[in-house]
């Protein structure tokens, strides 16, 4: 079933001026429930205007966004009812910490939603196990957290809208090699559990082979690929005209397929190759034996 | 929301006002409001609102432009020339308890609503065609003779600089930060007043807090780059006076003194 779609989406900032600017081109596609979808893209490729249409932040200049087969904006009173539902983390979202300490600011969602105490108080306690904050960092000021930490919170504070359709943008910017596997990780752990959607803006194409079912490719306002990471990996040599980049790992096998070897395209992890190299040496190791 | 606040916007184009010396253009500019403020009578209203039509027309900038910049004081506008309207003395045309409409009062509404609105064009048609830095460099350069009072211009249009250049920055990060407490439900379009301003607090917070670390950031990457205050600082940019700029003077000196005129001979109706 799909949860996300959309039909002939297009975006236009500032129309009519001479800053105009078309961001979203005639975008037709759809989410499936559960899935974990990977978007990549160029800088002004359209990818953060995107999925601020998926959750009712801006509106379409034409076309339409469907959440569980209705127009998100068939109400537009009520589109903050799709904003639950559709969570978004921003970029750099520690910014955007306010309250006096870290547990009102996670609560801030669930309180717009209207929630009694008890679920609010469970909700925020929820969220912060996911990020993995421990409850003494709840007391205090959300400012006097490390980096990492602020953008955990930060987080826990959308996660604890509990909503169906998780949207990330570029959560791993800017966090050390540690902080990013860790947060990846947690990510990863909220999707096992919860089963819900999850789309993750991202420029780091390691960060997207690890984590993604799909990829959405954006192109100059438009979908230049959709379909599974292992495929659209496979064409390296399109996003690197793209301006992107694929996993170093698979840029490796990559070029030892153009070097003659025999090895499947789209091979996005460490271990993966690992493995397929190791078949490889016993293969031809038992090949020179004989 | 934010975005549509236009003060301090540049508007990319090639018109005769694009293409003026900031430093005429501030110093005409500055002439046509003190000459708004002293018409008289219709005629020499008449007058500098015909220029203003014509410099908002040579601008080359959309008027929806200027029509969105008057929405930002559209309140001080009807406030104003709805008091000024039971103000004047006179005979009363009509009256209801202790507020009389008189000939007077209505001359004064009409003045000053029409006196706000050429104010609002005047100045944004100069931001509209300068870009921010230019404006205060030519700043700089006109008041440069307050050197001899000890008052350090440099240092007032340095800050004017910043302070321009951080408008557009701080107004995207406004927008961002909206958008991100939207996303969490904020509901900043509805409710009465009070409700309004207590929704404002989750964008306040973080737009002071980023406001401080650039602030911060900015003053250690200008001491990076060894910035010391204006003394023996060269220019990249030289501002030359053009033919245009002359033309222009001239036709500003012709319209001042067909408003003096209109306000010598022809009856004033205001005082």
């Amino acid at each position: 079933m799909n949860v996300l779609e959309t039909e002939n989406l297009r975006f236009v900032y500032g129309e009519n001026t001479p800053f105009e600017k078309v961001a979203v081109d005639n975008l037709n596609i759809s989410i499936e429930k559960g899935e974990f979808v990977g978007i990549i893209g160029h800088t002004g490729s359209g990818k953060s205007t995107l999925v601020q249409l998926f959750n009712g932040l801006l509106k379409p200049s034409t076309g339409r966004v469907l959440l569980n087969d209705v127009d998100i904006w068939e109400k537009p009173k009520e589109i903050r009812k799709i904003r639950f539902q559709v969570g978004m983390v921003f970029q750099y979202p520690e910014y955007q910490l306010f309250e006096e300490t870290v547990y009102k600011d996670i609560s801030f969602g669930p309180k717009n939603m209207g929630l009694s105490d008890e679920e609010i108080d469970k909700r925020v306690r929820d969220a912060a196990k996911f990020v993995d904050l421990k409850d003494s960092l709840l007391e205090k000021s959300p400012f006097e957290l490390s980096g990492g930490e602020k953008r955990r919170a930060a987080i826990a504070g959308v996660l604890a809208m509990d909503p169906e359709v998780l949207i990330l943008d570029e959560p791993t910017a800017g966090l050390d090699p540690m902080g990013r596997d860790v947060l990846l990780s947690h990510i990863h752990a909220y999707h096992k559990t919860r089963q819900n959607t999850i789309l993750l803006v991202s420029h780091s194409m390691e960060d997207i082979a690890r984590t993604a079912d799909r990829i959405l490719v954006m192109n100059e306002s438009k979908a230049a690929m959709f379909s599974n990471t292992a495929e659209v990996f496979s064409h390296g040599k399109e996003l690197i005209e793209m301006g992107l980049q694929v996993p170093q790992i698979t840029r490796i096998m990559m070029s030892l397929r153009e070097h003659g070897y025999d090895i499947k395209p789209g091979i996005l992890t460490v271990e993966e190759a690992l493995q397929v190299l190791l078949q490889k040496i016993e293969k031809e190791g038992a090949a020179h034996g004989s | 929301m934010v975005r549509d606040i236009t003060l301090g916007q540049f508007f990319p184009g090639n018109s005769i006002l694009h293409r003026m010396d900031p430093r005429m253009k501030i110093i005409l500019m500055l002439t046509l409001i003190i000459f708004i403020f002293i018409t008289f009578n219709f005629f020499a209203l008449g007058l500098v609102v015909a220029t203003v039509v014509v410099i908002v027309g040579c601008s080359g900038v959309p008027v929806k432009l200027f029509l969105k910049s008057l929405k930002a004081v559209i309140f001080i506008l009807l406030f104003t020339s709805v008091l000024n309207l039971f103000y004047g003395s006179g005979t009363a045309l009509w009256h209801w308890g202790f507020l009389s409409i008189t000939l007077a009062g209505i001359y004064f509404a009409i003045f000053i609503s029409i006196r706000i609105i050429e104010l609002i064009f005047i100045s944004s048609s100069l931001t509209f065609t300068t870009q921010p830095t230019d404006l205060t460099d030519a700043i700089e350069r006109l008041l440069k003779p307050l050197n001899h009072l000890h008052i350090s211009v440099h240092e007032i249009a340095m800050m004017m600089t910043i302070a321009l250049r951080f408008i557009p920055t701080l107004l995207e990060e406004t927008d961002k930060i909206m958008s991100a407490q939207k996303a969490r439900g904020a509901d900043m379009e509805s409710g009465n007043i009070v409700q309004r301003i207590k929704a404002m607090i989750p964008v306040l917070v973080p737009l002071f807090v980023s406001a401080f670390r650039r602030a911060y950031e900015l003053a250690m990457a200008m001491e990076c780059r060894c910035y010391r205050g204006g003394e023996g600082r060269t220019r990249m940019k030289q501002l030359h006076y053009s033919k245009v700029d002359f033309y222009c003077l001239g036709a500003v000196l012709i319209i001042v003194s067909g408003v003096i005129l209109c306000n010598i001979f022809l009856p004033a109706v205001m005082r």
